[in-house]
Protein backbone atom coordinates (compact mmCIF):
# COMPACT_ATOMS: atom_id res chain seq x y z
CA UNK A 1 0.00 0.00 0.00
CA UNK A 2 2.93 2.42 1.20
CA UNK A 3 4.82 1.43 -1.80
CA UNK A 4 1.62 2.28 -4.21
CA UNK A 5 1.30 5.67 -2.56
CA UNK A 6 5.07 6.68 -2.98
CA UNK A 7 4.76 5.59 -6.48
CA UNK A 8 1.80 7.66 -7.22
CA UNK A 9 2.81 10.85 -5.84
CA UNK A 10 6.27 10.91 -7.66
CA UNK A 11 4.13 10.50 -10.82
CA UNK A 12 1.93 13.16 -9.39
CA UNK A 13 4.60 15.54 -8.92
CA UNK A 14 6.82 15.10 -12.04
CA UNK A 15 3.37 15.89 -13.83
CA UNK A 16 2.30 18.89 -11.61
CA UNK A 17 2.54 22.39 -13.52
CA UNK A 18 3.25 25.25 -11.61
CA UNK A 19 0.30 28.03 -11.88
CA UNK A 20 1.26 31.51 -13.47
CA UNK A 21 1.58 34.31 -11.10
CA UNK A 22 -1.14 36.95 -10.73
CA UNK A 23 -1.01 40.05 -9.32
CA UNK A 24 1.39 43.14 -8.46
CA UNK A 25 4.18 43.58 -6.35
CA UNK A 26 6.39 46.09 -5.46
CA UNK A 27 10.20 45.76 -5.49
CA UNK A 28 13.14 47.89 -3.06
CA UNK A 29 16.16 48.43 -5.53
CA UNK A 30 18.14 44.93 -4.79
CA UNK A 31 14.92 43.16 -6.67
CA UNK A 32 13.95 41.91 -3.15
CA UNK A 33 9.66 42.12 -3.12
CA UNK A 34 8.05 44.42 -0.61
CA UNK A 35 4.68 43.94 -1.03
CA UNK A 36 2.65 41.65 -2.98
CA UNK A 37 -0.76 40.37 -4.17
CA UNK A 38 0.58 37.57 -5.81
CA UNK A 39 -1.09 34.33 -4.23
CA UNK A 40 1.31 33.32 -0.80
CA UNK A 41 1.41 30.21 -2.14
CA UNK A 42 3.55 30.84 -5.46
CA UNK A 43 7.70 30.69 -4.49
CA UNK A 44 8.98 34.29 -3.40
CA UNK A 45 12.28 32.71 -4.88
CA UNK A 46 10.78 33.60 -7.83
CA UNK A 47 9.08 36.67 -7.80
CA UNK A 48 12.45 37.86 -6.27
CA UNK A 49 13.81 36.49 -9.66
CA UNK A 50 11.07 38.64 -12.02
CA UNK A 51 12.23 41.54 -9.44
CA UNK A 52 16.23 41.72 -9.75
CA UNK A 53 15.71 40.86 -13.00
CA UNK A 54 13.35 43.87 -14.61
CA UNK A 55 15.33 45.84 -12.43
CA UNK A 56 18.57 44.75 -14.80
CA UNK A 57 16.63 45.75 -17.66
CA UNK A 58 16.00 49.65 -15.96
CA UNK A 59 19.85 49.59 -14.66
CA UNK A 60 21.31 48.26 -18.57
CA UNK A 61 18.90 50.84 -20.16
CA UNK A 62 20.06 53.92 -18.60
CA UNK A 63 23.65 52.76 -19.04
CA UNK A 64 22.55 52.46 -22.89
CA UNK A 65 21.43 55.94 -22.49
CA UNK A 66 17.57 54.91 -23.13
CA UNK A 67 16.23 55.48 -19.30
CA UNK A 68 12.89 53.55 -19.80
CA UNK A 69 10.10 54.83 -17.73
CA UNK A 70 7.90 51.16 -18.34
CA UNK A 71 9.25 47.70 -20.09
CA UNK A 72 6.86 44.90 -20.58
CA UNK A 73 7.60 41.04 -21.71
CA UNK A 74 5.00 39.64 -23.11
CA UNK A 75 5.65 35.59 -23.24
CA UNK A 76 2.98 33.09 -24.29
CA UNK A 77 0.80 32.89 -21.53
CA UNK A 78 2.24 35.44 -19.20
CA UNK A 79 2.48 39.20 -19.17
CA UNK A 80 4.88 41.23 -16.84
CA UNK A 81 4.70 45.08 -17.11
CA UNK A 82 7.41 47.25 -14.63
CA UNK A 83 7.45 50.88 -13.86
CA UNK A 84 10.26 52.32 -12.10
CA UNK A 85 9.38 53.86 -8.88
CA UNK A 86 12.50 55.70 -6.85
CA UNK A 87 14.39 53.11 -5.54
CA UNK A 88 12.51 49.76 -6.96
CA UNK A 89 9.72 49.14 -9.25
CA UNK A 90 6.14 47.76 -9.22
CA UNK A 91 5.52 44.95 -11.68
CA UNK A 92 1.99 43.73 -12.58
CA UNK A 93 1.83 39.95 -13.74
CA UNK A 94 -1.14 39.05 -16.64
CA UNK A 95 -1.38 35.47 -16.97
CA UNK A 96 -2.51 35.27 -20.78
CA UNK A 97 -5.65 33.21 -21.31
CA UNK A 98 -7.77 32.53 -24.40
CA UNK A 99 -10.07 34.87 -22.96
CA UNK A 100 -7.36 38.01 -23.00
CA UNK A 101 -6.09 39.96 -25.67
CA UNK A 102 -2.88 40.15 -26.80
CA UNK A 103 -2.49 43.59 -25.57
CA UNK A 104 -3.80 43.53 -21.95
CA UNK B 1 7.34 -2.88 -38.97
CA UNK B 2 7.50 0.53 -37.60
CA UNK B 3 4.97 0.92 -33.93
CA UNK B 4 2.27 3.35 -35.32
CA UNK B 5 2.30 7.20 -34.08
CA UNK B 6 0.44 8.10 -30.98
CA UNK B 7 -1.99 11.29 -31.61
CA UNK B 8 -2.75 12.72 -28.21
CA UNK B 9 -6.42 14.61 -28.18
CA UNK B 10 -7.46 17.22 -25.55
CA UNK B 11 -10.66 18.85 -24.71
CA UNK B 12 -12.67 18.99 -21.85
CA UNK B 13 -15.58 17.34 -23.44
CA UNK B 14 -15.78 14.05 -23.24
CA UNK B 15 -18.72 13.35 -25.87
CA UNK B 16 -16.22 15.31 -28.43
CA UNK B 17 -13.19 13.16 -27.60
CA UNK B 18 -15.40 9.84 -27.99
CA UNK B 19 -16.06 10.93 -31.57
CA UNK B 20 -12.42 11.99 -32.28
CA UNK B 21 -11.25 9.12 -30.94
CA UNK B 22 -13.36 7.24 -33.27
CA UNK B 23 -12.53 8.94 -35.94
CA UNK B 24 -8.73 9.63 -35.54
CA UNK B 25 -8.26 5.86 -34.99
CA UNK B 26 -9.36 5.08 -38.89
CA UNK B 27 -7.15 6.84 -40.25
CA UNK B 28 -4.91 5.35 -43.21
CA UNK B 29 -1.71 5.28 -40.97
CA UNK B 30 -3.70 3.24 -37.90
CA UNK B 31 -2.36 5.89 -35.01
CA UNK B 32 -2.79 4.77 -31.30
CA UNK B 33 -4.85 7.86 -30.31
CA UNK B 34 -5.43 8.74 -26.39
CA UNK B 35 -7.58 11.39 -25.49
CA UNK B 36 -7.71 13.87 -21.65
CA UNK B 37 -10.13 15.94 -20.53
CA UNK B 38 -7.83 18.05 -18.47
CA UNK B 39 -4.67 20.15 -19.30
CA UNK B 40 -2.85 18.61 -16.28
CA UNK B 41 -3.57 15.10 -17.18
CA UNK B 42 -2.60 15.98 -20.98
CA UNK B 43 1.05 17.28 -19.88
CA UNK B 44 1.62 13.82 -17.68
CA UNK B 45 0.37 11.51 -20.58
CA UNK B 46 3.03 13.83 -22.61
CA UNK B 47 5.76 13.56 -20.27
CA UNK B 48 5.24 9.35 -19.55
CA UNK B 49 5.40 8.32 -23.42
CA UNK B 50 6.28 9.72 -26.62
CA UNK B 51 3.54 11.48 -28.89
CA UNK B 52 3.33 12.69 -32.54
CA UNK B 53 0.97 14.46 -32.40
CA UNK B 54 -1.44 17.05 -29.86
CA UNK B 55 -4.47 18.23 -30.81
CA UNK B 56 -5.90 20.25 -28.43
CA UNK B 57 -9.02 22.69 -27.77
CA UNK B 58 -8.48 26.54 -26.71
CA UNK B 59 -11.13 27.16 -24.24
CA UNK B 60 -10.73 24.79 -21.37
CA UNK B 61 -11.19 25.55 -17.33
CA UNK B 62 -7.88 25.94 -14.96
CA UNK B 63 -5.54 25.90 -18.09
CA UNK B 64 -6.55 26.59 -21.30
CA UNK B 65 -5.32 25.98 -24.66
CA UNK B 66 -2.81 28.53 -25.58
CA UNK B 67 -0.78 27.96 -21.78
CA UNK B 68 -0.69 24.52 -22.77
CA UNK B 69 0.63 25.14 -26.33
CA UNK B 70 3.41 26.84 -24.63
CA UNK B 71 4.55 24.88 -22.47
CA UNK B 72 4.17 22.29 -24.58
CA UNK B 73 6.21 24.02 -27.39
CA UNK B 74 9.16 24.50 -24.91
CA UNK B 75 9.24 20.94 -23.36
CA UNK B 76 8.75 19.11 -25.96
CA UNK B 77 9.60 20.91 -28.96
CA UNK B 78 9.30 17.97 -31.89
CA UNK B 79 5.57 17.28 -30.67
CA UNK B 80 3.26 18.57 -33.58
CA UNK B 81 0.44 20.49 -32.54
CA UNK B 82 -3.50 21.21 -34.03
CA UNK B 83 -5.55 23.38 -32.61
CA UNK B 84 -9.55 21.93 -33.00
CA UNK B 85 -11.54 24.47 -31.39
CA UNK B 86 -15.08 26.20 -31.38
CA UNK B 87 -14.06 29.87 -30.99
CA UNK B 88 -14.13 31.67 -34.40
CA UNK B 89 -12.26 34.08 -33.92
CA UNK B 90 -9.30 35.15 -36.02
CA UNK B 91 -6.91 36.18 -33.01
CA UNK B 92 -7.14 33.20 -31.50
CA UNK B 93 -5.90 31.81 -35.05
CA UNK B 94 -3.46 34.14 -35.37
CA UNK B 95 -2.53 34.22 -31.36
CA UNK B 96 -1.79 30.01 -32.10
CA UNK B 97 0.01 29.96 -34.65
CA UNK B 98 2.50 32.71 -33.06
CA UNK B 99 2.98 29.72 -30.56
CA UNK B 100 4.17 27.68 -33.51
CA UNK B 101 0.85 25.49 -34.02
CA UNK B 102 1.27 23.66 -36.88
CA UNK B 103 -2.44 23.45 -38.34
CA UNK B 104 -5.79 25.49 -36.66
CA UNK B 105 -9.23 23.92 -37.65
CA UNK B 106 -12.90 24.67 -36.40
CA UNK B 107 -14.53 21.93 -35.20
CA UNK B 108 -17.59 22.94 -37.46
CA UNK B 109 -14.83 23.36 -40.49
CA UNK B 110 -13.84 19.65 -39.45
CA UNK B 111 -17.17 18.01 -39.04
CA UNK B 112 -17.98 19.75 -42.14
CA UNK B 113 -14.73 19.35 -44.25
CA UNK B 114 -13.46 15.95 -42.71
CA UNK B 115 -11.91 14.26 -45.61
CA UNK B 116 -9.32 17.17 -46.13
CA UNK B 117 -8.62 17.39 -42.08
CA UNK B 118 -8.33 13.71 -41.97
CA UNK B 119 -5.56 14.63 -44.92
CA UNK B 120 -3.93 16.81 -42.78
CA UNK B 121 -3.37 15.07 -40.02
CA UNK B 122 -2.00 12.34 -42.14
CA UNK B 123 0.74 14.73 -44.01
CA UNK B 124 1.54 15.91 -39.95
CA UNK B 125 2.10 12.62 -38.93
CA UNK B 126 4.35 11.76 -41.97
CA UNK B 127 6.34 14.82 -41.99
CA UNK B 128 9.77 15.35 -41.51
CA UNK B 129 11.73 17.84 -40.52
CA UNK B 130 12.24 19.20 -43.73
CA UNK B 131 11.64 23.19 -44.79
CA UNK B 132 9.41 24.57 -47.30
CA UNK B 133 5.91 25.37 -47.38
CA UNK B 134 3.12 23.68 -45.10
CA UNK B 135 0.86 21.43 -47.02
CA UNK B 136 2.99 20.70 -49.97
CA UNK B 137 5.80 18.66 -48.85
CA UNK B 138 9.58 19.70 -49.87
CA UNK B 139 8.13 21.96 -52.40
CA UNK B 140 8.89 25.34 -52.78
CA UNK B 141 6.60 28.32 -53.93
CA UNK B 142 7.69 27.82 -57.53
CA UNK B 143 6.95 23.84 -57.48
CA UNK B 144 3.61 24.92 -55.87
CA UNK B 145 2.84 27.34 -58.49
CA UNK B 146 4.03 25.72 -61.88
CA UNK B 147 1.66 22.56 -60.61
CA UNK B 148 -1.05 25.03 -59.81
CA UNK B 149 -0.59 26.33 -63.64
CA UNK B 150 0.09 22.88 -65.10
CA UNK B 151 -3.27 21.51 -63.95
CA UNK B 152 -4.79 24.59 -65.37
CA UNK B 153 -6.39 25.55 -61.77
CA UNK B 154 -8.32 28.96 -61.28
CA UNK B 155 -7.65 29.76 -58.09
CA UNK B 156 -6.63 32.01 -55.50
CA UNK B 157 -3.22 31.28 -53.29
CA UNK B 158 -3.38 32.97 -50.28
CA UNK B 159 0.69 33.11 -48.95
CA UNK B 160 1.28 33.72 -44.88
CA UNK B 161 5.07 34.19 -43.97
CA UNK B 162 4.86 35.56 -40.40
CA UNK B 163 2.76 38.25 -40.11
CA UNK B 164 3.08 39.15 -43.66
CA UNK B 165 0.05 38.13 -45.67
CA UNK B 166 0.37 37.93 -49.33
CA UNK B 167 -2.53 36.55 -52.71
CA UNK B 168 -1.47 35.07 -56.30
CA UNK B 169 -4.33 35.28 -58.63
CA UNK B 170 -4.42 32.15 -61.13
CA UNK B 171 -7.20 31.92 -63.76
CA UNK B 172 -7.26 28.96 -66.08
CA UNK B 173 -4.01 28.16 -65.31
CA UNK B 174 -2.71 31.58 -65.88
CA UNK B 175 -1.07 33.49 -63.48
CA UNK B 176 -3.24 37.14 -63.32
CA UNK B 177 -2.69 39.28 -60.46
CA UNK B 178 -0.58 39.59 -57.60
CA UNK B 179 -0.85 41.16 -54.17
CA UNK B 180 2.24 41.56 -51.35
CA UNK B 181 3.84 44.07 -49.06
CA UNK B 182 1.80 46.73 -50.27
CA UNK B 183 2.49 46.21 -54.09
CA UNK B 184 0.99 44.61 -56.80
CA UNK B 185 1.32 42.56 -60.19
CA UNK B 186 5.12 41.45 -60.88
CA UNK B 187 6.70 43.55 -58.43
CA UNK B 188 4.51 41.84 -55.66
CA UNK B 189 4.76 38.21 -57.30
CA UNK B 190 8.64 38.57 -57.25
CA UNK B 191 8.88 39.77 -53.58
CA UNK B 192 6.37 36.59 -52.85
CA UNK B 193 8.82 34.34 -54.90
CA UNK B 194 11.90 35.38 -52.39
CA UNK B 195 9.75 34.06 -49.60
CA UNK B 196 12.06 30.72 -48.44
CA UNK B 197 9.17 29.34 -46.34
CA UNK B 198 5.24 30.11 -45.17
CA UNK B 199 1.86 28.65 -45.22
CA UNK B 200 -0.52 28.39 -47.99
CA UNK B 201 -4.03 27.93 -48.63
CA UNK B 202 -6.06 27.91 -51.85
CA UNK B 203 -9.48 30.13 -51.78
CA UNK B 204 -11.95 30.31 -54.46
CA UNK B 205 -11.62 31.84 -57.50
CA UNK B 206 -12.35 35.41 -58.53
CA UNK B 207 -13.14 35.20 -61.99
CA UNK B 208 -13.59 39.11 -61.81
CA UNK B 209 -10.03 40.43 -61.04
CA UNK B 210 -8.96 42.44 -63.14
CA UNK B 211 -5.75 41.04 -64.80
CA UNK B 212 -2.64 43.41 -64.02
CA UNK B 213 0.11 40.68 -65.03
CA UNK B 214 0.39 39.62 -68.83
CA UNK B 215 4.03 37.83 -69.14
CA UNK B 216 3.79 34.11 -69.58
CA UNK B 217 4.04 32.60 -65.75
CA UNK B 218 7.21 30.35 -67.46
CA UNK B 219 9.12 33.37 -68.04
CA UNK B 220 8.31 35.17 -64.80
CA UNK B 221 9.58 32.20 -63.03
CA UNK B 222 12.74 32.18 -65.54
CA UNK B 223 13.17 35.72 -64.34
CA UNK B 224 13.00 35.14 -60.88
CA UNK B 225 15.30 32.26 -60.74
CA UNK B 226 18.38 34.70 -62.87
CA UNK B 227 17.71 37.58 -60.59
CA UNK B 228 17.74 34.90 -57.38
CA UNK B 229 20.65 33.54 -58.46
CA UNK B 230 22.88 37.04 -59.43
CA UNK B 231 21.97 38.06 -55.58
CA UNK B 232 23.17 34.96 -54.21
CA UNK B 233 26.61 34.84 -56.76
CA UNK B 234 27.65 38.42 -57.34
CA UNK B 235 29.82 38.01 -59.95
CA UNK B 236 31.84 41.47 -59.78
CA UNK B 237 32.91 43.91 -56.89
CA UNK B 238 30.44 46.46 -58.58
CA UNK B 239 27.16 44.07 -58.63
CA UNK B 240 27.87 43.53 -55.32
CA UNK B 241 27.96 47.22 -53.99
CA UNK B 242 25.22 47.57 -56.36
CA UNK B 243 23.25 45.25 -54.79
CA UNK B 244 24.01 46.25 -51.29
CA UNK B 245 22.86 49.50 -51.75
CA UNK B 246 19.41 48.52 -53.25
CA UNK B 247 19.28 46.45 -49.93
CA UNK B 248 20.30 49.32 -48.15
CA UNK B 249 17.33 51.40 -49.65
CA UNK B 250 14.64 48.57 -49.41
CA UNK B 251 15.09 48.58 -45.89
CA UNK B 252 15.03 52.69 -45.33
CA UNK B 253 11.38 52.59 -47.11
CA UNK B 254 10.65 49.62 -44.94
CA UNK B 255 11.61 51.67 -41.98
CA UNK B 256 9.93 54.66 -43.27
CA UNK B 257 6.86 52.48 -44.44
CA UNK B 258 6.30 51.45 -41.24
CA UNK B 259 6.69 55.23 -39.25
CA UNK B 260 9.63 53.58 -37.58
CA UNK B 261 12.96 55.96 -36.45
CA UNK B 262 15.71 53.10 -36.17
CA UNK B 263 16.12 49.28 -36.04
CA UNK B 264 19.56 47.41 -34.74
CA UNK B 265 19.76 44.08 -35.83
CA UNK B 266 21.11 41.81 -33.27
CA UNK B 267 23.17 38.93 -34.01
CA UNK B 268 23.72 36.42 -31.46
CA UNK B 269 26.62 36.97 -29.15
CA UNK B 270 29.99 36.49 -31.51
CA UNK B 271 28.51 36.12 -34.59
CA UNK B 272 28.93 39.00 -36.06
CA UNK B 273 28.37 42.43 -36.08
CA UNK B 274 24.86 44.37 -35.44
CA UNK B 275 23.49 46.11 -38.19
CA UNK B 276 21.36 49.12 -37.82
CA UNK B 277 19.64 52.52 -39.84
CA UNK B 278 18.25 55.11 -38.30
CA UNK B 279 21.12 55.45 -35.27
CA UNK B 280 24.87 56.07 -34.54
CA UNK B 281 23.98 54.05 -31.04
CA UNK B 282 24.51 50.81 -32.33
CA UNK B 283 26.96 49.19 -29.50
CA UNK B 284 25.18 50.39 -26.73
CA UNK B 285 21.95 49.29 -27.90
CA UNK B 286 22.47 46.14 -28.84
CA UNK B 287 24.34 45.39 -26.09
CA UNK B 288 21.12 46.49 -24.23
CA UNK B 289 18.94 44.10 -27.09
CA UNK B 290 20.85 40.95 -25.91
CA UNK B 291 20.86 41.56 -22.06
CA UNK B 292 16.71 42.23 -22.23
CA UNK B 293 16.78 39.03 -24.55
CA UNK B 294 18.08 37.13 -22.12
CA UNK B 295 16.87 38.33 -18.57
CA UNK B 296 13.31 38.06 -20.43
CA UNK B 297 14.20 34.28 -21.62
CA UNK B 298 15.62 33.69 -18.39
CA UNK B 299 12.32 34.70 -16.62
CA UNK B 300 10.26 32.78 -18.99
CA UNK B 301 11.95 29.89 -18.61
CA UNK B 302 11.52 29.80 -14.53
CA UNK B 303 7.96 30.64 -14.73
CA UNK B 304 7.25 28.21 -17.58
CA UNK B 305 5.25 31.32 -19.73
CA UNK B 306 6.16 29.94 -22.59
CA UNK B 307 8.15 31.77 -25.41
CA UNK B 308 8.96 35.13 -25.25
CA UNK B 309 6.64 37.02 -28.07
CA UNK B 310 8.84 40.59 -27.55
CA UNK B 311 9.48 43.13 -24.90
CA UNK B 312 7.94 46.84 -24.92
CA UNK B 313 9.15 49.45 -23.62
CA UNK B 314 8.97 53.51 -23.31
CA UNK B 315 10.17 56.69 -21.92
CA UNK B 316 9.42 60.17 -22.68
CA UNK B 317 11.21 60.23 -25.73
CA UNK B 318 10.84 56.84 -27.89
CA UNK B 319 8.60 53.95 -28.10
CA UNK B 320 10.73 50.20 -28.18
CA UNK B 321 10.18 46.99 -29.43
CA UNK B 322 12.41 44.11 -28.99
CA UNK B 323 11.42 41.24 -31.19
CA UNK B 324 13.09 38.05 -31.44
CA UNK B 325 13.56 36.54 -34.76
CA UNK B 326 14.98 33.27 -35.43
CA UNK B 327 18.89 33.34 -34.26
CA UNK B 328 18.60 37.78 -34.70
CA UNK B 329 16.78 39.91 -32.13
CA UNK B 330 15.58 43.36 -33.27
CA UNK B 331 15.40 46.78 -31.38
CA UNK B 332 12.74 48.78 -33.42
CA UNK B 333 11.91 52.56 -31.68
CA UNK B 334 9.41 54.27 -32.76
CA UNK B 335 8.22 58.22 -32.04
CA UNK B 336 6.47 59.16 -28.93
CA UNK B 337 3.49 59.55 -30.69
CA UNK B 338 3.34 56.61 -32.74
CA UNK B 339 -0.16 54.56 -32.41
CA UNK B 340 1.22 52.20 -29.58
CA UNK B 341 -1.66 49.37 -30.65
CA UNK B 342 -0.40 49.06 -33.60
CA UNK B 343 3.52 48.62 -33.21
CA UNK B 344 3.94 44.68 -32.78
CA UNK B 345 2.53 44.22 -36.16
CA UNK B 346 3.92 46.87 -37.83
CA UNK B 347 6.92 45.71 -35.46
CA UNK B 348 6.89 42.46 -37.16
CA UNK B 349 6.39 43.36 -40.62
CA UNK B 350 9.38 44.94 -40.32
CA UNK B 351 11.56 42.23 -39.52
CA UNK B 352 9.95 39.51 -41.41
CA UNK B 353 10.87 42.08 -44.55
CA UNK B 354 14.34 42.47 -43.28
CA UNK B 355 16.32 39.40 -44.27
CA UNK B 356 14.07 39.10 -47.77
Amino acid sequence: MGFLKKLFQAFRSRAAVQQLPSGSMTVDRDGLVVTTTVSSAYPQALLNEIGSGVLSLFREARAAQIPLAEVSLHFGSLRITAREIRGGAIIFLFPQTARSTPNN
Amino acid sequence: MDAPHKILVLDDDADWLELCHERFSQLPSGPDVRTATSSSRALAMLESEPFRLLICDLKMPRMDGLQVLSIVRRRFPQLRTVVLSGLEDEEFRSRAYALGVDLFWLKTDMQRNSTMFVECLEALLGRDDDGGFRGVQSKSLMDIIQMECLSRNSTVLRITRGPLVSKLWLQDGELIDAEAEGARGEVAFRRILAWKSGTFENLPPEPGRPRTITKPINALLLESAQTMDENANPSSETQFISASHRKTMWKLSLLTGEGAEFVVAVPPEGLGEPEALGTQAVEPLAAWTRHAVKIAKKIGDQLEAGPLSHIAAHNLDKQYLVLPHGEKSFLVGWPPEAAAGQLLEQGRKLIASWDS
